[in-house]
C-alpha cells in the first residue's frame, strides 16, 4: 500500500450531504474483477451525460478543478454500500484525501487500505474551506498527517483527529494482514479454546 | 451488567492491546461474486491461503439474471464475475451456493434459512447490509474488499470498539403497519447518520413480537442509519426458526447450544451510550419521498416543503431531491403514481414479504400503468411461495416471477428502472440512480408495493380491501 506522510494538493469542492458509494461508482462498473480500472467511472451519473460525454455543469468537470487531489465534501460521505470499488475509483481518479464533517465507517476503513486519508473536521471549517475552494482559483491545501494539521496558504490551520493505529499504518504503508499474523499463535489459541459451534 | 453487544464482543477477543483495535475472531464469512475477486487476487499476489474454509460460504447473488437459468448469462463481465467465483472457492475449498444450486439466494436470506446463521456469532460479508444476521443475537456487519481479504486469510479483524445504541420499542405495531415501517420510522427520527459509529441493539414489545423475517428487515435497515451492526436479543422465536436446519446444531447439541443462546441478552442494568424510545402504536405505513431513506413520511402525509428544512444543509438536500424525484412540496403522498413495483431483495424477499403482499394483491390486478416483478430471495423461498400457490396469485394478478437475486435492488443485472421511472420497492436504498439511471425510488413495506402496483399510486393500506 502506498504510504501517506504529508501531501499538499489541490482542492475540488463537492457542497452536497449524503453523498453515497452508489453515486460515487454506480453499479454497472462493479463487474470488474481486478482493482483496478474504475477511475475513469468516478460520480460517473453526475460526471458523465446519458451517452458518456463529460457534463460541463458538474463541478468537478470544471478546468480550474483539473488534477484535484483533495475532495471537500458534505457530511456523511460514503454512505450506502460497501464497496471499496469506490475508494479505488475516488484513488485511481487522483485523490488522496477527502475531507467532510463525517464519514460512514464502512468507507472510512475501506479509505485507510488504500493508502487514502478520510479526514474529518468540523461543519464550521468544512464550509469555511468549501468557500476559500469557490473564492480562490487555484486553492490547495496541505495536510501533514503525523502532525495531525491541516492548513492553506492564506492562514487557515487546523488540528485533526485520527486513531493512532490507523495513522502508523498510513504512514508506514503497511499490509494489516501481515500485522495480524504476526498473531498467529494468538489466533491458534483462541481456536482451540473455541467452542465448536 | 454486560449489554448484548458487550458480551458477544468479549467472547471473541483474540488480542488486546492498548492504542491498537482489537483482533476479533469471525465465526462466519459469507462471499459473493462481486466484492471477493479482489480479495483472492490479493491472497494469490501475497502467497497467503484461506485459513479457515470450513467457516466459509459463498453465493452468486448481486449480478445474477433473474430470467430463465438455463440459459447463458448474456453479459460477458457478469458471467466472468460468477465464473471467477466458482474457481476461487473450488481453488481453496470454500462451499459454493452456486447459481442452480438448490440453495442458491441473496447471502442475507440463505445464511439464516440454512441455519448458519447462529445467535452469538461474528458473521462478516463484503455486504453492507450483513447487518441482517443480527436478528438472531449475532454481531453481523458489512466489510469492504481489503478486509474480506483480511479474514480469509486470517479468519480475524482488527477491530475499534463502536459505541452502543438502545432502540426501545413499546406497545405492538398496529396491523398494516409491518417491520420495514418500523425501520423507516427508525431511520425518519434518527437521520441516516444517526447511528453512525454505533452498534444497535432492538428491544422492547414491538421488537420481541416480531417474527423472524420481521426481525431481519429492521436489522437489515441499520446500515441504512449509519450503524455498524443491529442485533436482537435471541429468544424462543429464535429457536423454532433455527431448530431442524440444515446447519443448526442436532440433537443434544441442540439443547446445548440453546442453553448458551439463552444468556445472550443484556442484562437489566446494561449501559448504552446512547438510547431511542418508539411507541410502535404511533408508526404509520411509510413511503420515502427523497433520495435517502431518512427522508420518509407516513403514507397519509405529504411531501414536506424543504423551506420547513430545519438546517440549510437539509433544505438543499430536499430541493435536490424533489428535483431529481420530480416531486412538488406539499404533494400528497397519495396522489404519487407509480410506474413500477419491484418485491424483492435482502429487505424484503422472505416468504412472509411475499404472503403479506400475496394476501394485498389476491382477487386483484395491477393498473394498466404498472408494470411488476416479484423476486423471490432465495430457491428455497421460491419453492415454498410455490407450494402455497403464492407465484399463481402474483402471475394471475399481472407480476413477473422471477428467479432469486438481489434483481432490481441495486440493478446490477438487467432488471433496471429506465430515466425517469417511478418505482414502489421493497428495497433498501432509493439513492439517485440506484435501480437504474434516472430511475425515481419509493421504499415501502411489501404490502404497500402490492397496494400501490394495483391502485397505479400509493395507498393507505390500513383500508385495503382484501378478497
Amino acid at each position: 500500500m502506498q504510504n501517506f506522510t504529508t501531501h499538499t494538493g489541490l482542492v475540488a469542492p463537492l457542497d452536497r450531504a449524503n453523498i453515497d458509494t452508489d453515486q460515487i461508482i454506480p453499479k454497472q462498473f462493479l463487474k470488474r474483477i481486478e482493482r483496478t480500472g474504475f477511475g475513469e467511472f468516478l460520480f460517473y451519473d453526475w460526471r458523465c451525460l446519458p451517452g458518456g460525454t463529460l457534463n460541463p455543469d458538474f463541478i468537478l468537470n470544471a478546468p480550474r478543478y483539473e488534477g484535484a487531489s483533495i475532495l471537500v465534501a458534505g457530511k456523511n460521505f460514503g454512505c450506502g454500500s460497501s464497496r471499496e470499488h469506490a475508494p479505488w475509483a475516488l484513488a485511481e481518479y487522483g485523490f488522496r484525501v477527502i475531507i467532510s464533517s463525517s464519514f460512514a465507517d464502512i468507507f472510512s476503513n475501506n479509505c485507510f487500505k488504500n493508502g487514502m486519508l478520510p479526514l474529518v473536521l468540523p461543519d464550521v471549517i468544512v464550509l469555511e474551506l468549501l468557500q476559500r475552494t469557490q473564492e480562490n482559483e487555484g486553492y490547495k491545501l496541505s495536510v501533514d498527517l503525523e502532525k495531525q494539521i491541516v492548513a492553506d496558504e492564506i492562514g487557515l490551520t487546523a488540528t485533526f483527529q485520527v486513531s493512532p493505529f490507523q495513522k502508523y499504518c498510513l504512514m508506514e504503508g503497511l499490509d494489516d494482514i501481515g500485522l495480524t499474523l504476526q498473531h498467529e499463535d494468538a489466533i491458534t489459541a483462541y481456536e482451540v479454546k473455541r467452542p465448536a459451534l | 451488567m454486560p449489554s448484548l453487544f458487550e458480551k458477544l464482543w468479549q467472547a471473541h477477543i483474540v488480542r488486546e492491546e492498548t492504542n491498537e483495535p482489537t483482533l476479533l475472531y469471525i465465526d462466519l464469512h459469507l462471499i459473493h461474486e462481486v466484492t471477493s475477486p479482489q480479495a483472492f487476487e490479493g491472497l494469490r499476489q501475497a502467497g497467503r491461503s484461506v485459513r479457515r474454509p470450513d467457516l466459509t460460504f459463498g453465493t452468486a447473488d448481486h449480478n445474477v439474471p433473474t430470467t430463465d437459468r438455463s440459459l447463458p448469462i448474456a453479459d460477458v463481465i457478469a458471467a466472468r464475475q460468477i465464473d471467477t467465483l466458482r474457481k476461487n472457492c473450488q481453488d481453496h475449498g470454500i462451499q459454493l451456493f452456486d447459481i442452480n444450486s438448490p440453495e442458491q439466494g441473496i447471502v442475507h436470506v440463505i445464511g439464516p434459512e440454512l441455519g448458519l446463521t447462529q445467535p452469538g456469532m461474528t458473521i462478516v460479508c463484503g455486504d453492507s447490509h450483513t447487518s441482517t444476521h443480527g436478528a438472531f443475537g449475532a454481531l453481523a456487519f458489512g466489510i469492504g474488499t481489503s478486509e474480506v481479504e483480511h479474514v480469509l486469510a486470517t479468519q480475524c479483524l482488527p477491530q475499534n470498539k463502536p459505541r452502543t445504541m438502545k432502540v426501545q420499542t413499546s406497545n405492538t405495531l398496529p396491523s398494516g403497519v409491518s417491520a420495514k415501517d418500523l425501520a423507516l420510522g427508525i431511520i425518519g427520527k434518527i437521520g441516516t447518520d444517526g447511528a453512525t459509529g454505533y452498534v444497535i441493539e432492538y428491544a422492547g414489545e414491538a421488537v420481541r413480537n416480531l417474527t423472524m423475517e420481521g426481525r431481519m428487515t429492521l436489522c437489515n435497515m441499520s446500515i441504512e442509519a449509519g450503524a455498524r451492526a443491529g442485533m436482537i436479543a435471541p429468544d424462543e422465536t429464535t429457536f423454532a426458526y433455527l431448530k431442524g436446519r440444515r446447519f443448526a446444531p442436532q440433537g443434544e447439541s441442540w439443547d446445548t447450544a440453546v442453553n448458551s443462546w439463552r444468556t445472550l441478552h443484556s442484562d437489566e442494568d446494561a449501559r448504552f451510550d446512547k438510547v431511542v424510545q418508539l411507541d410502535a402504536l404511533q408508526l404509520e405505513p411509510f413511503v420515502t419521498w427523497g433520495t435517502s431513506p431518512g427522508m420518509v413520511a407516513p403514507v397519509t402525509s405529504h411531501v414536506p416543503d424543504p423551506a420547513d428544512a430545519k438546517t440549510l444543509a437539509d433544505q438543499q438536500a430536499a430541493e435536490r431531491a424533489l428535483e431529481y424525484m420530480a416531486l412538488k412540496p406539499r404533494t400528497s403522498i397519495q396522489d404519487i403514481h407509480i410506474d413500477r413495483a419491484f418485491i424483492g431483495s435482502c429487505t424484503n424477499a422472505r416468504l412472509e414479504d411475499l404472503r403479506a403482499a400475496a394476501r394485498v394483491v389476491k382477487g386483484y390486478h395491477i393498473n394498466s400503468s404498472v408494470t411488476a416483478l416479484v423476486v423471490p430471495g432465495s430457491h428455497e423461498v421460491k419453492r415454498a411461495a410455490e407450494q402455497e400457490g403464492l407465484d399463481r396469485v402474483f402471475s394471475d394478478a399481472g407480476f413477473e416471477w422471477r428467479e432469486p437475486g438481489c434483481s432490481m435492488c441495486l440493478g446490477m443485472n438487467p432488471d433496471i428502472l429506465q430515466p425517469g421511472e417511478r418505482c414502489a420497492s421493497t428495497s433498501n436504498r432509493n439513492f439517485e440512480g440506484r435501480q437504474g439511471r434516472g430511475g425515481r425510488t419509493h421504499l415501502v413495506s411489501p404490502m404497500m408495493a402490492a397496494a400501490a402496483a394495483i391502485k397505479g399510486h400509493f395507498t393507505d393500506v390500513r383500508e385495503w380491501e382484501f378478497k
